[in-house]
């Protein structure tokens, strides 16, 4: 199911404006990465690159090799539609379909891609989706009630079974917790650490106390300054990366020291 | 007990009170001065100045001495301050029913004149054969709603179909020099439609080519840029996120398109199409020059003249036989049926707005 992820001197750019420099990274299978570092230097745009939805940014285009499993995300002639198939993605903000009902959002990715399924099967991957995702028990009796009628945790959790029930190998969280209360926080922590059975997890946050609970590995990435790009400053063992980092910069974006 | 406590503290001086009209005041107010330019206008009614009383006249006057004396009444009692307050509350209120004023006159001319001859016949005759009093107008019914629909049926998937690549796919110049074309539609002259039309089909169908057909193509010049314009502001506010959430489910663009972003965006797009239909269906000019006129029952769009109701209200306003009132019922009738029309198409567009709308509600 999950899949190594190789960067190779990856360079990513808005337009004439280079965001990301030369970032080479090894994502092992079946972990926990995140991705720390201060506003503004790189850290969505990189994670965006892993599924190629930076270029949907009108002008957003890359430099580089990304590899899942060997394969090359940007060679020529592959297409962003089986790439985004493979690695799925949840977003900072909840975003569940509006106009679907609980059970049509899980199974959004499977209707939307015109794919026939019967119903019993449509049944069993929204139970296994939605227990997957924590949610089972909170929405199992209002299943054909509006997504959008979910508290924010509850939503965000929809969206993370959204993702799952397209069984991706890689599951990418661009700060998935950062409009949550702690209580949907810790749900969906104790969440991420089930999909990494099964799944390559890598997530985007502030909140260090989080990197440091849900993530094996860490990759710190800052910037020199505004309009300079970000870069990956370290990356190693997540317990390596909080006590004993070897870079200075680390070490005082860790202990709050900056940022 | 109670009472005494409560009048002593009515007694007690609050430092924080100041001079305040009661609550109803302007309310009052307002009626009183209505009811004094009615009074005047009554008078010059019985005195012989004016001819007919003018209630529309006594309003506007009577809002005018209403913010007059509201200011001064304020300025006196409650101080500068609320004076200000008080004189701009009254200025928007006066903004409202001078804008409110115009309308209601026109309702209620129209009904009061259409009402004569708003019955069976006016809907299930033409105008064939007759000369003086009786007819209907069901050719010209009929010939409305089947230009306009034909109209709707071109303009809205071309129209939709455009905004849909302002939107989603236009970058560059096509899509600016598109935007800046459907602009400049959006401002000719309804005639010059109809100019172009007549001569589009004068070129290949002979000299004076005249057919409901060709009245539909020009009210669709006019109409596609509104449905452009409309869509366009509706599929922008379409969130990019829910774009970006299908994209990473691994939907293709086109799907994500007709999936996500037109059910989300559906109520907005009728309201428009209808807000469009209602802007076309009420053209003159070009229905003149290109359909023509006709006194006889004609359903087919693409043979002969056609009759459609504004035309027929300025046919039977125009040209007065030598009784001229059953001529000018018929043009009132027809004016009332027309806003009848759009209003219905109003609250059709409202009606499916409220039933394709996302749910949000949490329930």
């Amino acid at each position: 199911m999950s899949k190594r992820i190789e960067v190779k001197d990856l360079n990513v750019y808005y337009s004439k404006f280079r965001a990301v420099e030369d970032v080479t990274i090894t994502i092992e299978p079946r972990t926990v990465t995140a991705f720390i570092g201060p506003s503004g230097c790189g850290k969505s745009t990189f994670l965006r690159t892993l599924n190629r939805m930076h270029e949907v940014i009108p002008g957003a285009y890359v430099e580089g090799e990304v590899l899942i499993d060997g394969n090359d995300l940007y060679a020529q002639g592959v297409d962003p539609v089986l790439v985004r198939r493979q690695v799925g993605m949840v977003f900072q903000r909840p975003n569940p379909f509006p106009t679907m009902s609980i059970r049509e959002n899980v199974l959004a990715g499977v209707k939307l891609n015109n794919r026939r399924i019967t119903k019993s099967d449509a049944d069993d991957l929204v139970e296994k989706s939605l227990l997957g995702a924590n949610l089972w028990n909170e929405v199992k009796d209002r299943l054909d009630k509006p997504g959008s009628g979910l508290s924010g945790g509850q939503q965000q959790r929809l969206c993370i079974a959204r993702a799952v029930a397209v069984s991706p190998d890689v599951i990418l969280m661009d700060e998935p917790c950062s409009a949550l209360d702690p209580i949907s926080t810790l749900a969906i922590e104790d969440l991420i650490e089930e999909l990494k059975q099964e799944y390559t997890i890598v997530i985007v946050t502030h909140n260090m106390q989080q990197a440091s609970r849900v993530s094996d590995k860490t990759a710190f990435f800052n910037i020199a300054g505004t309009g300079k790009p970000g870069k990956l400053i370290e990356y190693d063992n997540t317990a390596t990366m909080f006590s004993n980092p070897s870079v200075q910069a680390t070490e005082d974006y860790v202990s709050g020291r900056f940022g | 007990m109670s009472v005494a406590v409560r009048s002593s503290r009515a007694t007690t001086s609050n430092t924080l009170t100041a001079g305040k009209l009661p609550k109803g005041a302007p309310w009052g107010l307002l009626i009183v001065s209505w009811a004094i330019f009615v009074g005047i206008f009554l008078l010059l009614k019985a005195s012989g100045t004016t001819a007919d009383f003018n209630i529309v006249g006594a309003l506007f006057f009577g809002t005018i001495l209403f913010d007059v004396l509201i200011v001064v009444i304020s300025m006196v009692v409650e101080g500068g301050r609320k004076a200000k307050d008080r004189l701009v509350t009254s200025l928007v209120t006066t903004a409202f029913i001078v804008t409110l004023l115009p309308l209601v006159s026109l309702i209620y001319t129209v009904i009061s004149r259409g009402v004569a001859r708003f019955d069976a016949n006016y809907f299930s005759e033409s105008m064939r054969n007759v000369i003086g009093a009786g007819g209907g107008a069901l050719h010209a019914i009929v010939g409305t709603l089947e230009i306009t629909a034909f109209a709707a049926l071109i303009s809205i998937p071309i129209g939709l179909l455009t905004s849909i690549y302002l939107v989603e796919y236009g970058r560059g110049r096509l899509a600016r020099a598109i935007t800046f074309f459907v602009d400049v539609m959006t401002g000719i002259p309804s005639i010059v439609a109809g100019l172009f039309a007549f001569a589009l089909f004068s070129l290949f169908l002979g000299p004076a080519f005249r057919a409901g057909v060709v009245g539909s193509i020009a009210l669709s010049v006019l109409m596609i840029p509104v449905v452009v314009r409309s869509s366009e502001e509706i599929l922008k506010i379409v969130p990019n996120e829910l774009r970006e959430a299908s994209f990473a489910l691994g939907v293709p663009k086109w799907l994500t398109i007709l999936k996500i972003v037109l059910p989300t965006s559906i109520a907005g797009l009728t309201t428009g199409v209808m807000l469009a239909i209602s802007r076309v269906i009420g053209e003159t000019a070009p229905l003149l020059l290109t359909t023509g006129f006709t006194t006889s029952m004609n359903y087919d769009l693409f043979n002969d003249r056609m009759m459609t109701l504004p035309v027929f209200v300025y046919t039977q306003y125009a040209n007065q036989g030598p009784d001229a009132t059953p001529f000018v019922e018929r043009a009132w009738t027809g004016a009332l049926v027309l806003i009848l029309i759009v209003m219905a198409l109003n609250l059709l567009a409202r009606l499916i707005g409220k039933i394709f709308s996302p749910k949000l509600s949490r329930r």
